[in-house]
């Protein structure tokens, strides 16, 4: 049962083969055994989970099916749920019990989906091994002295544990396309403005997008079609036609040109993880795909870039947790700047704190030019280089991360080498383009994710040529031991 | 030393909007605290905001009555500052590209004229209020005017004294409530000024250190705070002291200006482009639908009194003065048949004087326009004297019901039959020989004392005109 | 551009985090570290390039002047710290 994908798990819930309520519960038992030592859950409401799986259940009997109803997912901490603690991964948020909902939550609710409950992260998403979480540390199943890669990495080690048959993530610089590569799944952050804001708890609002982590290609375009589509109450959804994301997936790949970056496959990219991609496209060129080799210079530049846009960003949009509405208060103080010093030193961990004084710092006076600006012109040239590749290629294809799963404290107390995980996948926030990552196979048994770019709004696409290679291939149905 | 005091002025307006700027919830006066604060007012976390149409359409009207430019593309900006009326620890506004610039305001003062340029109007949302009085050793936040939307006018330095700085933001408060864009009421906060003030040697050119007096919401304390200011910074400064640039507040009690504790630090607000907010573009297209929203602009109306009502350029200011005065005279002119001139001699006149016996604005006036129309229309008909007719007016003000109704019930019908006329007069001439000797002895004072007995033997009902022409001939025909 | 330890002590109370003595030491180490990283920035000359804010050349959608929210003050404020008769209370703020 849980290897089975959700178009056939669909099927099994249409035919009364099992139920909702069966499948909600068979996970959740699931969760109560191999949580307490994966930690990919920070919240599980086995009452509010049985409640929609019933729900699910009377909407199937009426014939009211979609093909996400009745399917147990994970949602990440960073969703504000009704009736759910949404934590963001924070001792700021550890009591926060959601009084609404996120765009998102509201269209898999609208779907009928079965919520398992609410997957842990690094604080307010920032961090790219999930040890920045309040709520303790992930463990990558693949070998738990690993890390699951972040920030959504308790997604991808929920769907690598087979904890939940699907999860959300969110993605402002690598976050969904790398604990997806190092945890052996396939993750898809979307075009910017394809999928909803409102309601995800913001970090870097001009690069933060949600998209899917699940097994396959297949499964991914099925969540996309619930997750997509415009929400009004954000400003930067775009309002585009609804896209049926599964309409490609059979495509034949005769033709495509696919671009191999350069800078891709330089110093600092792990030997072991080169010859996985090495493999993947000799498959592609057996699925009659063309190769073409791009350049995309300013690659290196989008780190610094992004350690400016960010945190300046996100040292903004935590102003709002203060202590006087919601959230952590600290217990003692002097007056009200004491109040809120102290509220902020205590309520949020290390790294949350630097990164807003970076971002203070890049915003503050004498600075702007020479930082945030700066950034923002850069920018412009790190887009304009995709713009560019995208006339020689229809999709770029390349490592996800530059080496498979670190062991846990490797880099955690220094952040710049933790930084230079996401070389491969900031870029692609930064321009606003869609990214994948899918299982490409296993450098010192551990996993390698495939990393495929496409230009924007190309996700379709994107999903075909992922989904022509898992029919090919089986490494994203390898399943982790012992669980 | 003569000393100049150099003025500018940001006036916070209220836009009256039914919602806020960026979300959905009530923008109205008055409610219990926080029941008007929805998820974007608190800024949960999570939530997002979407621009209002109509605050963006006020902007351009505002743009439109001072003659400014509109940006075709502006953008919203983030203030960064800790307060906690402040939900977002930012406030959303605008920095480097304001909706609105360069407009220019004409205003009168005391015996001149002179032209206030507008630098900028933005668009921002307001914060909350902080109460400091309801609980002890703590303040309360309410949020219900948290996001309520702002215009944010701010002018050059061009105002010279405390007398053209109030009459800037007389103009300014009666403007934007003439084209319909803020309720103008100043106790609920809905036009507040921030002061700018700064001295300097008459005769030099470097503006001195200024200090910005917050919040004035009244006219008289705007007077009083400017002086006070103005006078301190000059004593400070032949003292042999230096200003700091500085917040200062205005005590009513006092009459006094002090600065303001917490804002002693330098602040550093870290402007930058919202990144969840998109270019704010306006089209030419949406401009024109503004246009055509518009009112007449005071100027505009008071320049068509003076060219097709004949008014005199001070009668037509006074009648544009505010869009109430306006309106009240608008009504009557097309209520009594088109008399411009008589309608603004009874509007300045009789109803003025009346308002300002008792206090009262025009809105107030126990005399509707309409019916003011109707006792006009009696006086164009010669039914009423003059005399009559302010009688007439006096009982109308009394509520004593429309003129046609008084005028029947006193019986105060005009008499303009001549044959009535002439066997009064006739009557008249009889009893009063001596005086018509007088007449013809060339007194012209008994001409007066004849017109003066005729109309007391009419009972002040014959039309005095008449009589005087009457009379005239006959005398002249004896 | 160099950071130290007052720039430090500044930006924490600009960002309204506390920062201790003991603290201020490690933070200004890896703040260095991580503006050592944005330094490569500088060498790249960006003459006369627009600033990228978003990634999409979208203008602002603007919503109708309705009033859709109503009042949930009950539940919001079950989620504060500290009310009292409806308001939100903070340490006395001094103007």
């Amino acid at each position: 049962m849980i290897n089975k994908s959700i178009k056939e798990l669909s099927r099994m819930l249409r035919s009364g083969q099992v139920s909702s309520l069966e499948l909600a519960q068979e996970y959740l038992k699931r969760i109560d055994k191999l949580n307490p030592e994966i930690n990919a859950f920070v919240t599980v409401d086995p009452e509010l989970t049985l409640s929609q799986a019933k729900h699910a259940d009377i909407l199937i009997s009426k014939g009211h099916q979609n093909p996400l109803t009745g399917i147990p997912i994970a949602q990440k901490d960073i969703f504000v749920a009704k009736g759910w603690k949404t934590t963001c991964g924070s001792k700021m948020l550890e009591n926060f019990i959601g009084p609404y909902d996120a765009g998102v939550i509201e269209k898999f609710d609208n779907a009928g989906a079965v919520n398992l409950g609410k997957t842990n992260m690094d604080e307010f998403a920032m961090g790219s091994s999930n040890e920045t979480s309040y709520f303790g540390k992930v463990k990558n199943p693949w070998d738990r002295d690993r890390v699951p890669g972040g920030s959504s990495g308790g997604s991808a080690a929920a769907v690598a544990a087979r904890l939940c048959v699907a999860a959300t993530g969110t993605d402002t610089g690598g976050s969904i396309r790398q604990p997806a590569s190092l945890c052996g799944l396939s993750g898809l952050k979307p075009t910017y403005g394809t999928v909803s804001r409102y309601g995800m708890i913001a970090f870097a609002s001009s690069l933060d997008q949600a998209g899917p982590m699940a097994r396959s290609c297949e499964d991914m375009a099925l969540m996309m079609n619930v997750m997509g589509g415009f929400d009004e109450r954000d400003s930067t959804s775009l309002n585009r036609p609804v896209e049926d994301y599964s309409r490609d997936l059979n495509k034949p790949l005769q033709g495509l040109r696919i671009g191999l970056p350069k800078e891709y496959f330089g110093e600092g990219l792990d030997t072991g993880v080169d010859q996985v991609i090495q493999q993947s496209i000799s498959e592609f060129r057996k699925l009659g795909a063309e190769f073409v080799d791009i350049s995309l210079p300013n690659t290196k530049l989008s780190i610094p870039v992004y350690y400016v846009l960010a945190p300046a960003e996100a040292s903004s949009n935590l102003s709002r947790f203060d202590g006087v509405r919601y959230g952590y208060r600290a217990p003692e103080y002097n007056d009200l700047i004491d109040m809120y010093c102290k509220t902020r030193a205590q309520g949020f961990g290390a790294e949350v704190k630097r990164r807003i004084l970076i971002g203070t710092y890049v915003l503050s006076a004498g600075y702007y030019d020479a930082y945030y600006l700066k950034a923002q012109q850069i920018r412009r040239l790190i887009a304009q280089d995709f713009i560019n590749a995208f006339e020689e290629c229809d999709i770029i294809l390349g490592p996800t991360a530059p080496s498979t799963a670190f062991k846990t404290g490797e880099k955690a107390d220094d952040p710049v080498a933790m930084y230079l995980q996401d070389i491969y996948t900031i870029a692609v926030n930064l321009a606003g383009l869609p990214g994948m990552s899918i299982p490409a196979g296993f450098a010192g048994n551990l996993p390698v994710g495939l990393q495929i770019i496409g230009n924007y709004f190309d996700e379709s696409r994107m999903l075909n040529v992922g989904h022509a290679y898992q029919q090919v291939t089986d490494w994203h149905s390898r399943m982790p031991e012992g669980i | 030393m003569q000393w100049e005091v150099v003025i500018g002025l940001e006036t916070h307006t209220q836009l009256k909007t039914k919602s806020k700027i960026f979300s959905g919830a009530s923008t109205a006066f008055g409610a219990e605290p926080n029941t008007q604060a929805c998820e974007v007012s608190i800024a949960l976390p999570g939530v997002l905001p979407v621009l209002n149409k109509e605050a963006v359409k006020c902007a351009i009207k505002f743009a439109l009555a001072v003659d400014a430019e509109i940006a075709p593309r502006s953008i919203f900006a983030r203030k960064n500052y800790f307060y906690p009326d402040l939900p977002k620890g930012y406030q959303i506004s605008q920095y480097e590209l304001p909706v609105v610039s360069k407009g220019t305001l004409r205003i009168q003062v005391a015996d001149y004229e002179k032209t206030i340029n507008i630098t900028r109007a933005h668009l921002e949302e307001d914060a909350g209020k902080s109460l400091h009085e309801t609980h002890e050793g703590m303040s309360g936040i309410d949020l219900n005017r948290a996001g309520t939307p702002l215009l944010e006018i701010v002018t050059e330095p061009d105002m010279r004294s405390a007398a053209e700085a109030v009459a800037y933001a007389k103009k300014l408060h009666e403007l934007v409530q003439w084209i319909g864009i803020c309720d103008g009421n100043m106790q609920e906060g809905s036009f507040r000024c921030d002061v700018n003030v700064s001295v300097r040697p008459k005769g030099t050119e470097k503006l001195g250190t200024r200090r910005e007096i917050k919040n004035l919401n009244s006219f008289k304390y705007m007077q009083q705070a400017i002086e006070f200011e103005t006078q301190w910074q000059i004593e400070t400064l032949e003292d042999g002291g230096t200003i700091h640039q500085a917040t200062v507040l205005f005590n009513p009690d006092t009459g006094e200006t002090r600065a303001m504790r917490s804002k002693e630090e330098a602040n550093d607000y870290r402007y930058f482009p919202d990144p969840d907010l998109l270019p704010l573009v306006i089209t030419d297209k949406e401009i024109e639908i503004a246009r055509s929203e518009m009112p007449e602009l005071p100027e505009e109306m008071k320049t068509r009194f003076e060219r097709s009502y004949h008014l005199s350029p001070y009668d037509a200011a006074s009648l544009t003065s505010s869009r109430s005065v306006a309106d009240y005279f608008l009504t009557t002119v097309d209520g009594c048949g088109g008399e411009p001139k008589l309608a603004a001699n009874w509007v300045m006149g009789s109803v003025a004087a009346k308002l300002n016996e008792e206090g009262k604005s025009i809105g107030d006036s126990p005399v509707s326009p309409l019916q003011l129309a109707g006792l006009l229309k009696r006086i164009i008909d010669n039914t009423l004297s003059s005399k009559m007719a302010k009688e007439v007016f006096d009982g109308m003000w009394s509520g004593e019901g429309d003129a046609d109704s008084i005028i029947e019930k006193r019986g105060l019908k005009q008499v303009t039959d001549i044959g009535a006329i002439e066997a009064i007069i006739d009557e008249v001439l009889a009893a009063n020989a001596p005086m018509v000797g007088e007449w013809k002895a060339g007194k012209e004072k008994a001409f007066n004392a004849l017109v003066g007995q005729a109309m007391k033997a009419s009972k002040g009902k014959a039309n005095p005109t008449q009589v005087n022409e009457i009379l005239k001939k006959k005398l002249s025909a004896s | 551009m160099s950071l130290s330890s007052s720039d430090v002590k500044r930006i924490a109370h600009l960002a309204r985090i506390e920062v201790s003595d003991e603290e201020v030491e490690e933070t200004l180490k890896k703040l260095s570290g991580i503006l050592g990283l944005i330094e490569q920035m500088q060498a790249v000359d960006t003459t006369g390039i627009a600033p990228m804010s978003h990634s999409q050349e979208v203008n602002q959608r603007l919503r109708e002047d309705v009033v859709t929210k109503t009042n949930q003050r009950e539940l919001f404020q079950s989620l504060a710290p500290s009310v009292e008769d409806g308001l939100y209370l903070v340490p006395k703020v001094i103007e």
